[in-house]
């Protein structure tokens, strides 16, 4: 029942050699085989997969390996690497293969983890839903009529029907979170710049940062470690003494203040969701929690402004794909500038084509001071809010989402629509803050996902505060019904 | 109605760092096409920006140069456009706080007098790459792209092509001689567009600018400028309002044109980089830059003349590289010649035998050690002018590695008696010429110099010694 096992559980077996890497990246690699129809992989490498596995097998005979040697990890299909495509999803950069590995790939691929594929996602990182992906969408593995949620969503999916213990995400505005929340699976964005954007393809520079999915806290624990480092590649790494998170998460849990503002409980969040919340609040004080009501008043400027700053960052970001260097390349045109365009208007997406439209008109020179500069100021606003409330406690509880996932067929959701469900997501990404989205519930068959937001660098409070919160529940062991046998049935 | 004419100039200075401003990449001129360009330079997915600081350094030494402001708190920002030469679809610059502000540079106006130029500011900036024309293809080299670029600009202060000139060619001495650009026009290390405008006289309105661009050297400025004044004049005569626009030079016909396939204003987006962090400054680090500094021309010149050299060429020419400084100060030093026995030795022999061998003062091949030598004893006459002529001449080949050698094979070569015969053997032979010169013709005594020295066999032999011996034999 290796599939049913914790990234902690696996490397405890293959450290102890009950399992080798290589029968377990087999294994997964059968199942993900028998699951394509969920569309979590844009592509695979079975081949070089097991080659890895099979030098982290040498590497454990040699005892020369590490907690996360050997375990198979996916990595988000907008993070570079020079095995296999990177897409971002998009017909722009389809065929294209990076010539380096990012930094965070680089880590992992140094402490012995075993890369099986890459995963499918909005394209671009623009969206919530993961329909926005030149390769179709990906599936919710709990119901396969539902968005898996976006844009990590195939990372999310993947982790979710056990097709691999760990996945790299980004996230720009709730990306990693929200789809972590849609499939009932642990999804965390650290503090920025914690984590080395060198190597992620950018969206919004200010915002992105690459994260983690997995079935746990403590697997988010262990391999946070790995990543959690200063890079020089990125002049927005910060370089600070990282705590030890597999001691921390362990360490017996004080008595901590938690806030509820009172934005994240308004009538419109689905009812069953409030109940889940309502729960895990009486298991927060069961473990010694005093919950502390409070109001941010800047909620209602949160998605103006992250969609203000996020799309003018992405239209000078996207500028790149001209087709000159790499890339989609039109072959109807007649002229260099008639190449570009054309390349551009064939290889995106709509909602990438909308962001950047959006983005260029903000930053133009008639509406920079009303839209971006405003937009600016009001970030800092944000920020002091969030840093205010957390300086009277601990953490902030909340939703990660207002509802559950969403049929597919009925995302003809206006963007407006899709964008207002970002509200609980975006404000650490905006003031930086790390956050962390666990299980809390079901309804209907469907997960229930809940948000909890700390001071910068807070991650060892928050994943202590979950992994005591997992000893008491049980809402991160279950799996979807279609996933849970060691063989995958039909689907449908 | 008359006109006068208004001119500003930026100025672009490759910056003399070992590599890019964001990039580890090669700065190094003259590469193979895109052989020195990095991921980071060629703008690939998911690739960031790190600043180099040294190219910093040279910015602020630059501002302290010309007594400009240095803005302690600056960052960079985003210049958003699209051209094959620019990877990124953007250049990272600098727009609303530029590094260095309100400094100047003071020339020699038409009428002597000293005009100060104002420079307004100078910001940093990476270069883009070189799109390269060729049957009917272009194709694209991103060696250049993302070089370190100090952008100059003064303000509209210059009136002629004289003051125009002479600010460029004082800044190329400045930066040259602060060692952060190597003022290469040709290699397109210090590059100028125009901008100018006209107005009637007196008016304070200024007219519509125009930027003129593709300037390749200090003549084709001077052309541009001209033509363009007359264009505009034209206009302005007839009536038509000048078009803001930017022309290019023509080097074929001599004129501007305008540009074809580029907007002629254009909304350049400027935000602030997020991929960068702000820059902050320290009053510690502008002090030490500012101890860090190399020796400016106008010092220079008051200490060359201090030391000696009261001709204006003299210490004009020693401020043209300063390589040639360099070795004049450091000859200067050790040498017991004149400053100007030295300074007429430099610009005169050793300048035309370096010339002579494709040598520079920046790779000259004779020691000062060694060429202090020769001077000095030129200075004793223990060597005669064509003496030490051909004693550089043996030094620069390499043939000799000292003076003391060469200077007693020099006697060596004829003994005084030797010497003596040949004056008395060619004054035999030239009877007639003989009796002239006693008669008062003191012109036939060169051709019989030439004659003796014939006979002498181009033996190394002292020309005025010759020369007082005849005279002596003859009386």
């Amino acid at each position: 029942m290796m599939h049913t096992y914790s990234l902690a559980k696996m490397s405890h077996a293959l450290q102890k050699k009950t399992i080798s890497s290589t029968e377990l990246t087999q294994f997964l690699l059968t199942r993900i085989q028998a699951s394509l129809k969920i569309n979590a992989f844009i592509s695979l490498d079975a081949d070089y997969a097991l080659q890895s596995a099979k030098q982290s097998d040498e590497k454990i005979a040699l005892q020369q390996g590490g907690a996360l040697t050997g375990i198979p990890i996916a990595h988000k299909d907008n993070i570079c690497t020079r095995v296999m495509r990177t897409t971002c999803a998009s017909k722009m950069l389809a065929e294209f293969v990076s010539p380096y590995d990012a930094s965070v790939v680089q880590y992992f691929s140094d402490y012995g983890c075993v890369m099986l594929g890459k995963t499918n996602l909005d394209e671009f990182a623009m969206g919530s839903s993961n329909e926005n992906s030149f390769f179709g969408a990906a599936l919710n593995p709990w119901n396969i009529r539902c968005t898996p949620g976006g844009s990590s969503g195939g990372s999310a999916a993947a982790v979710a029907a056990r097709l691999v213990p760990l996945a790299t995400g980004t996230d720009t505005g709730g990306s990693i979170r929200q789809p972590a929340a849609f499939c009932g699976v642990c999804g965390l964005k650290p503090t920025y710049g914690l984590i080395s954007r060198n190597g992620i393809i950018a969206y919004a520079s200010s915002f992105d940062q690459a994260g983690l999915l997995a079935q746990t806290a403590e697997d988010l624990a262990i391999s946070l470690a790995a990543i959690a480092r200063f890079d020089e590649n990125d002049s927005t790494s910060i370089s600070v003494d990282v705590p030890n998170y597999v001691e921390q998460i362990n360490k017996p849990l004080r008595a901590i203040k938690i806030g509820l503002p009172h934005c994240f409980f308004h009538p419109d969040v689905d009812p069953a969701i409030q109940n889940a919340l309502s729960l895990a609040i009486r298991t927060f004080e069961k473990l010694g929690a005093t919950i502390i009501e409070l109001d941010l008043q800047t909620y209602e400027t949160w998605i103006p402004c992250y969609y203000t700053l996020a799309c003018a960052e992405a239209s000078s970001n996207l500028a790149r794909y001209d087709g000159v260097h790499f890339g989609h390349r039109s072959q109807k045109a007649s002229s260099w500038r008639e190449m570009v365009t054309q390349s551009r208007s064939e290889g995106f997406g709509t909602e990438v084509k909308r962001r950047i439209l959006t983005g260029t008109y903000l930053l133009s020179s008639q509406h920079f001071d009303a839209y971006y500069v405003h937009a600016q100021k009001i970030r800092r606003k944000i920020s002091q809010d969030l840093q205010q409330a957390l300086s009277q406690v601990d953490l902030l509880l909340g939703p990660t989402t207002p509802t559950l996932a969403y049929p597919l067929d009925k995302t003809q959701k206006s963007a407006i629509h899709h964008q207002l469900s970002d509200i609980f997501t975006v404000p650490a990404n905006l003031a930086g803050l790390p956050a962390l989205s666990i299980p809390a519930g079901q309804h209907q068959g469907l997960p229930i996902g809940m948000q909890l937001m700390g001071a910068h660098f807070s991650e060892a409070l928050l994943l202590q505060v979950a992994h005591a919160y997992q000893r008491e529940t049980d809402w991160h062991a279950q799996i979807p019904p279609a996933f849970a046998g060691a063989d995958i049935g039909d689907i449908l | 109605m008359s006109f006068e004419t208004v001119i500003g100039l930026e100025v672009h200075a490759q910056l003399n760092t070992e590599t890019k401003l964001f990039s580890k990449g090669s700065t190094v001129f003259g590469a193979e096409p895109n052989t020195q360009v990095t991921f980071v330079d060629a703008g690939f997915p998911g690739t960031l920006p790190v600043l180099n600081r040294h190219a910093v350094h040279l910015a602020i030494q630059f501002g302290l140069a010309v007594q400009a402001t240095i803005q302690q708190n600056t960052y960079f920002e985003r210049k958003n456009y699209v051209y094959p030469d620019l990877p990124k679809g953007y250049q990272i610059s600098q727009y609303r706080h530029p590094l260095i502000l309100n400094g100047h540079l003071d020339i020699l106006s038409l009428n002597g007098q000293l005009k100060r130029v104002t420079i307004s500011h100078a910001h940093l900036e990476e270069d883009a790459g070189k799109l390269l024309h060729k049957f009917q293809q272009t194709a694209v080299d991103l060696n250049r792209a993302g070089i370190p670029l100090l952008e100059i600009v003064t303000s509209p202060c210059l009136s002629n092509t004289t003051e125009v000139i002479t600010y460029l060619k004082s800044l190329n001495q400045l930066l040259r001689f602060l060692n952060i650009c190597n003022g290469n026009m040709q290699e397109g290390s210090f590059r100028c567009d125009v901008n100018i405008s006209l107005k009637p006289i007196g008016s304070s309105v200024l007219g519509t600018r125009v930027e003129l661009k593709n300037l390749n050297s200090y003549r084709f400025i001077e052309k541009a400028v001209l033509f363009e004044e007359n264009r505009q004049r034209e206009c302005l005569l007839a009536g038509q309002p000048i078009r803001q626009e930017t022309r290019l030079f023509n080097e074929a016909s001599m004129t501007t044109e305008p540009m074809r396939d580029k907007e002629s204003t254009h909304d350049y987006r400027y935000f602030p980089d997020p991929d960068l962090m702000p820059i902050f400054i320290s009053d510690a680090l502008i002090t030490r830059l500012s101890t860090q500094l190399p020796e400016l021309p106008r010092a220079i010149e008051k200490r060359l003349e201090a030391e000696g050299l009261d001709q204006q060429d003299d210490r004009d020419y020693l401020l043209t590289s300063p390589a040639i400084l360099a070795y004049y100060d450091a000859v200067r030093s050790i040498t017991q010649a004149s400053p100007k026995l030295l300074i007429n030795w430099i610009k005169g022999p050793l300048t035309a035998a370096l010339k002579d061998r494709q040598q520079s003062f920046e790779n000259i091949s004779l020691s000062p050690q060694l060429f202090s030598e020769l001077l000095n004893q030129l200075t004793t006459e223990r060597l005669s002018t064509s003496m030490a002529k051909n004693l550089l001449t043996q030094l620069l080949n390499g043939e000799l590695d000292s003076i003391d050698a060469l200077s007693d094979d020099h006697s060596a070569g004829l003994s005084e008696q030797e010497i003596q015969a040949i004056i008395e053997q060619t004054l035999q032979e030239y009877p007639l010429q003989v009796t002239q010169y006693q008669q008062g013709n003191s012109k036939v005594l060169s051709f019989l110099m030439g004659q003796t020295l014939k006979n002498l066999r181009d033996k190394p032999v002292d020309p005025k010694k010759i020369q007082a011996a005849l005279i002596k034999k003859m009386e």
